[in-house]
């Protein structure tokens, strides 16, 4: 069976990078059929890219701006059908401590052809990385939630996000523009982003920068119930008989 | 965020009581101070023998108890600042002595108010600490020797790895400017591995950070705007060797590299009164999560300046405005012209 050429795209911030690549590859089309089908020069491009160009395979620098090599292959696994990812780093000795126990494929640079040819006809067979490996890999917080829309990737800088609150089955992650829904467990974000945002309620977690005050509802029922004020956003958010406490905290 | 150079190369620290030298030190240095006092004391010197054994009786005591309280407390001690430690010996000797007093005046003749132990104590305790701190000060060259050797500025591997891939990029594509980029990491290396105990002179370093600017050039290309401003920069002043790629390696590896858009260092080197001033700048976001390796070379460079200039050197970093700013003050020493 004759298999139609790999297709690659190349994600590294460094253009003289990008370029010995593409000669790499280009010596490797030999042995392995391949097409270079896109470059882009950091993660967030390497995305709308990808959001609009089927790949195969995405060689990715780690050490990018904007979004790292690490966080942009969190983001690719939301993608209909995501690209087999091939980390490249210069120097990195806390991701190849991490690819060596996972057994993540990486390539150090400077890159030796065979090395390559050996990464890409591995491909194929390749399993895909778990979200679980990816998130381990990450020694730092995200810098942006992704949410999934129409086989697309949207990317939500986390500065943005006023609060995430748990539904029944989504997280829904609020800006002062609009509502997005989110795949993962509140208590993962919570965990991940516990110096941004405090949880006011079971199901509900408040950016500290955007919170504007405090307001204790008056009338029936509600029994001096206390509710988060925020900024950009008009919602007001139940803060819970548990967590009353942070009203205090932010107080002071 | 702004931080000086400290004022003194060498930090006055009390010594280590427990170190048997140091002990050994005390002992003989008080019991030379007894035996000086017996000899002023007995006016035929042939008595000096009645007085010593006299004045051992009160000195040796207390020079006994002050050691072990000194041995036991040392710990303590070392970790006060330093004048509160010399407090805190002089108090503990001053307790000793007034201990000593009560319990020995119904067994030995004192003939003197108990404040007149205290003045002989607190002279001879001062003294010695005075002696301990010079002693101190005088050994620290030689450690400042093997220091500025272990502080030479070390290269980012991440910069090695990722110029040697760029180069190669060039090879098939640019034969010439790879040759040229491989010469600049060349010289770049040779002042890396070089002893660079001594000064070298301003216009040196200033083309050493040239040619490192060249190799970065080539890895970020338009995102890496360079300003010079060094025309009035006295090119004849002596530095210490890598006094200012370290930081423009700072420069890019936290203002530019972190960026997507293009950023701007700068770099302005200038004489006035009979200082060098060298003042860099990059841009700056406050999100940078790469502090510690920052710090790591700024206290490099700091120590070296210390080791160098003392006090006259100072280096000062100023965040502002969305600026990282780096400002080093040197003395003017001319060396031969370059």
């Amino acid at each position: 069976m004759s298999e139609r050429p790999l297709r690659v795209v190349i994600v590294d911030d460094e253009a003289p990078a990008r370029n010995r690549l593409r000669d790499l590859l280009a010596d490797c089309a030999q042995a392995v059929p391949l097409d270079v089908v896109g470059e882009a020069d950091h993660g967030r491009s390497a995305l709308e890219l990808l959001s609009s160009r089927a790949a195969d395979v995405v060689l990715l620098d780690i050490r990018m701006p904007e979004m790292d090599g690490i966080e942009t292959a969190q983001h690719l696994q939301k993608l209909e059908h995501p690209p087999a990812v091939i980390f490249t780093t210069a120097y990195d000795a806390y991701a190849i401590r991490a690819f060596e126990v996972h057994a993540v494929d990486y390539l150090l640079k400077p890159i030796r052809t065979a090395r390559l040819r050996e990464a890409l006809s591995r491909v194929r067979s390749a399993k895909p990385l778990g979200p679980g490996v990816l998130r381990e890999l990450q020694p730092r917080a995200r810098a942006f939630l992704s949410a999934q829309e129409r086989g697309k990737v949207h990317l939500i800088p986390i500065g943005d996000v006023v609060y995430l609150k748990a539904e029944l089955k989504y997280v829904t992650a609020r800006t002062a523009q609009r509502e997005y829904l989110i795949e993962e467990p509140l208590a993962k974000l919570d965990h991940e982003y516990a110096e941004r945002f405090v949880r006011v309620h079971r199901n509900c977690l408040v950016a500290r920068d955007a919170v504007r005050g405090f307001e204790r509802l008056e009338g029936e029922g509600n029994e001096g119930q206390w509710v988060v004020l925020l900024e950009g956003c008009d919602e007001k958010i139940e803060v819970s008989r548990r967590q009353q406490h942070i009203v205090r905290e932010f107080a002071k | 965020m702004a931080s000086i150079v400290n004022q003194n190369a060498y930090s006055s620290a009390l010594p280590n009581f427990r170190n048997l030298g140091i002990l050994l030190r005390i002992l003989l240095i008080v019991n030379l101070a007894a035996f000086a006092a017996a000899a002023v004391k007995s006016v035929p010197l042939r008595g000096i023998w009645n007085e010593l054994l006299e004045i051992s009786a009160l000195v040796e005591p207390l020079l006994i108890l002050s050691l072990i309280a000194l041995m036991a407390l040392n710990g303590v001690l070392n970790r006060l600042p330093y004048y509160l430690g010399i407090l805190a010996v002089i108090a503990l000797e001053l307790l000793l002595t007034a201990l000593l007093y009560a319990a020995g005046r119904p067994l030995i003749a004192m003939d003197s108010p108990l404040g007149r132990y205290w003045l002989l104590v607190s002279i001879v305790t001062g003294m010695l600490l005075v002696y301990f701190d010079l002693r101190g000060r005088a050994l620290s060259p030689a450690l400042s020797e093997a220091r500025l050797q272990a502080l030479q500025a070390r290269i980012r591997p991440h910069f090695l790895f990722n110029s040697i891939n760029a180069v190669l990029s060039l090879i098939r594509q640019d034969p010439k400017r790879a040759e040229v980029a491989l010469e600049d990491m060349s010289d770049l290396f040779r002042v890396l591995m070089a002893d660079n105990r001594e000064l070298t002179p301003l216009a040196r370093e200033v083309e050493l950070c040239r040619q490192y600017l060249d190799l970065e050039q080539l890895r970020l290309g338009e995102r890496l705007k360079l300003d010079w401003h060094i025309d009035k920069m006295p090119h004849d002043a002596l530095v210490p060797p890598l006094v200012l790629q370290p930081l423009l390696e700072n420069a890019v590896y936290h203002g530019i590299e972190p960026r997507s858009e293009p950023g701007v260092i700068s770099i302005n080197i200038y004489a006035a009164r009979g200082q060098v001033h060298a003042v860099l700048r990059n841009p700056y976001r406050h999100e940078g999560s790469h502090h510690a390796g920052n710090k790591m070379a700024l206290g490099n460079i700091r120590e070296r300046l210390q080791l160098h200039f003392d006090a006259e050197a100072t280096l000062v970093t100023k965040v502002a405005d969305d600026t990282y700013q780096v400002h080093i003050v040197m003395p003017y020493m001319k060396g031969r012209e370059p």
